[in-house]
């Protein structure tokens, strides 16, 4: 357990190296600031829930890019052979790798402080729903790339690891949001919908921090956490 | 120092590794050859633990590769087939890398980079990026990551493949001078390797152990008797029935002629223990055949490679019908 901040440190560094990650932040930033509009315009009452609620369907399509690589470039070139006859266990690998992805997602989202810095020169914003909306997408990025590092430790592909991940996420966050549009949608799917990330997101982004969405983020990205585990032991059982 | 027993693995239903048994005493240099596909990668994969056997066990430094794999690992230097690494690492920022997940505090870290780096010619590239590096070069590091924490035991899969002929020089001197510090396990295809680096041999074909001791031993191993060449003129017949009359004789071949067609040779196979080049000349002389070259050819230890993993080959196939 105690490697995981080495292998985290230095998946952290190769993001910077990686024209994807910039790939992929270009377009978080570029939509983010399109999303910031509406919020920033006279009039407005001075809050960020647009943005919020924009940045998920973005993760959606940019947590995949930044995931792909992680175990999936392991397997192609090898130097998973050469990282686990180190002495590592395969909880300090996903641990790590899972860690220092999330550490590029916070840095991701950084700059969107700036947003909060303008809103309070032009308005006085609620600090308290701009700070719960900021927990909420940082749970909701765990659990994205929690999948998508799951997706890359099935395939050598980046490209597989990366469709994989995008379908899973679209499935669980979009698909459900879209569904609970329909009236004609069965109670039982309705529930199911309901419980599903965008929903629970959307409290966050409110100002409400209800300890079932934490605990639902929390523990959905931990049990995730452990089949990558599981899968990355699997190559043993061959 | 490494002790190898029953160790067998089976993928699918293909058995890639058949119950071998070997050990490598402490400072030895040890060399795995074997053709490609023979099971060496494996066998080496699962000492250091990469990957579990089917069946049998291992020790390494008193270790069970199963049950104290974190123990065997931290007393083992690997250098992987193709040696996988971040390319986008700069060599110095990779080895800090691997120190620190070998837990290795910074003051001995720093030390012990700047020694491999020394030691296996790699200071003028410490700052390069490893994807910019030739595959020499990569090598190299390869062997300096294994070498990083002072392991008790190396185990190299093929050190020398895509070496240029004086990087392959420098290589196995540097194999050898690290033998007796450290104890290694080498594998390879290439037979003057053996001889040039190896205190003992492993033979390994279709995953089994087709021999193993010295190069000496194996040269002098029985099944490869030294041959003696008569090069003479006259005519064929007459010379094989001649030399196949001297006492100790098993076989008389004649070779096909090369350059002069006047000349044959015979190749003459002994029993053990008897040296016919006196009685051969005798003979062609007594005859009146004008006599080039009488020579006793040293079995090499190639002719035995083919010979044992073709015994090998064919024992399989036997096996399979």
């Amino acid at each position: 357990m105690n490697r995981s901040h080495v292998i985290a440190r230095r998946e952290l560094k190769s993001y910077f190296v990686s024209p994807i990650a910039y790939v992929a932040m270009a377009i978080f930033l570029v939509v983010c600031g399109v999303a910031f509009w509406p919020d920033f315009q006279p009039g407005q009452p001075a809050e960020m829930r647009h943005l919020f609620d924009s940045m998920v369907w973005v993760l959606v399509a940019i947590v995949p890019l930044l995931s792909m690589g992680l175990l999936a470039q392991e397997w192609a070139t090898g130097t998973i052979e050469s990282l686990m006859t180190a002495p590592v266990g395969e909880i300090d690998v996903v641990l790590g790798k899972f860690l220092g992805s999330l550490a590029f997602f916070i840095l991701l989202l950084a700059p969107t402080l700036l947003y909060v810095v303008l809103l309070r020169a032009y308005g006085k914003p609620d600090l308290g729903p701009i700070a719960s909306g900021y927990l909420g997408i940082i749970l909701v990025g765990a659990l994205f790339i929690a999948i998508g590092l799951f997706c890359s430790a099935l395939t050598k592909s980046q490209v597989v690891a990366a469709a994989a991940a995008a379908g899973i996420l679209y499935a669980v966050t979009i698909v459900p949001y879209q569904v609970t549009a329909l009236a004609s949608l069965p109670p039982f799917w309705r529930s199911v919908a309901d419980h599903c990330v965008f929903r629970r997101y959307a409290d966050f982004s409110k100002g409400v921090i209800d300890s079932g969405n934490v605990i639902f983020f929390l523990a959905a990205t931990g049990a995730v956490l452990f089949l990558t585990v599981k899968v990355l032991e699997s190559r043993r059982w061959k | 120092m490494i002790s190898v027993k029953d160790l067998t693995k089976i993928y699918g239903n293909t058995l890639a590794v058949d119950h071998i048994s070997f050990e490598v005493q402490k400072g030895d240099v040890v060399g795995f050859l074997g053709p490609n596909g023979a099971g060496k990668s494996t066998t080496m994969r699962m000492l250091t633990c990469y990957l579990p056997p089917t069946s049998g066990t291992a020790t390494i430094n008193g270790f069970d590769i199963f049950h104290q794999s974190e123990q065997v690992r931290e007393n083992l230097g690997y250098l992987p087939e193709n040696v996988p690494m971040y390319m986008e690492m700069r060599v110095e920022e990779y080895l800090d890398f691997r120190g620190q997940l070998r837990k290795m505090a910074r003051a001995d870290r720093r030390k012990r980079i700047d020694y491999v780096l020394e030691r296996c010619w790699l200071t003028d590239v410490r700052k390069k990026t490893i994807g910019h590096l030739s595959k020499g070069y990569r090598q190299r590091v390869g062997l300096a990551d294994s070498l990083l924490h002072n392991p008790a035991v190396l185990i190299l899969d093929e050190p020398t493949v895509g070496l240029d002929p004086t990087q392959i020089r420098e290589t196995r001197k540097l194999i050898r001078d690290l033998g007796g510090e450290h104890t290694l396990l080498l594998s390879t295809h290439i037979l003057p390797e053996v001889e040039a680096v190896c205190d003992r041999v492993v033979v390994i074909a279709g995953g089994r152990i087709a021999a193993q001791g010295t190069p000496d031993e194996l040269r002098n191993s029985r099944r490869m008797q030294a041959r003696v060449l008569v090069e003479c003129k006259g005519p064929s017949e007459a010379i094989q029935a001649a030399l196949s009359k001297l006492s100790g004789v098993s076989k008389v071949e004649m070779m096909p002629p090369d350059g002069d067609k006047s000349y044959v040779t015979a190749a003459i196979r002994t029993k053990d223990g008897y040296d016919i080049r006196e009685e051969a000349a005798r003979v062609v002389m007594q005859e009146g055949w004008p006599l080039r070259e009488v020579r006793l050819e040293h079995a090499t230890l190639e002719e035995f490679f083919v010979q044992v993993t073709a015994n090998q080959a064919m024992a399989k196939v036997g096996g399979a019908a």
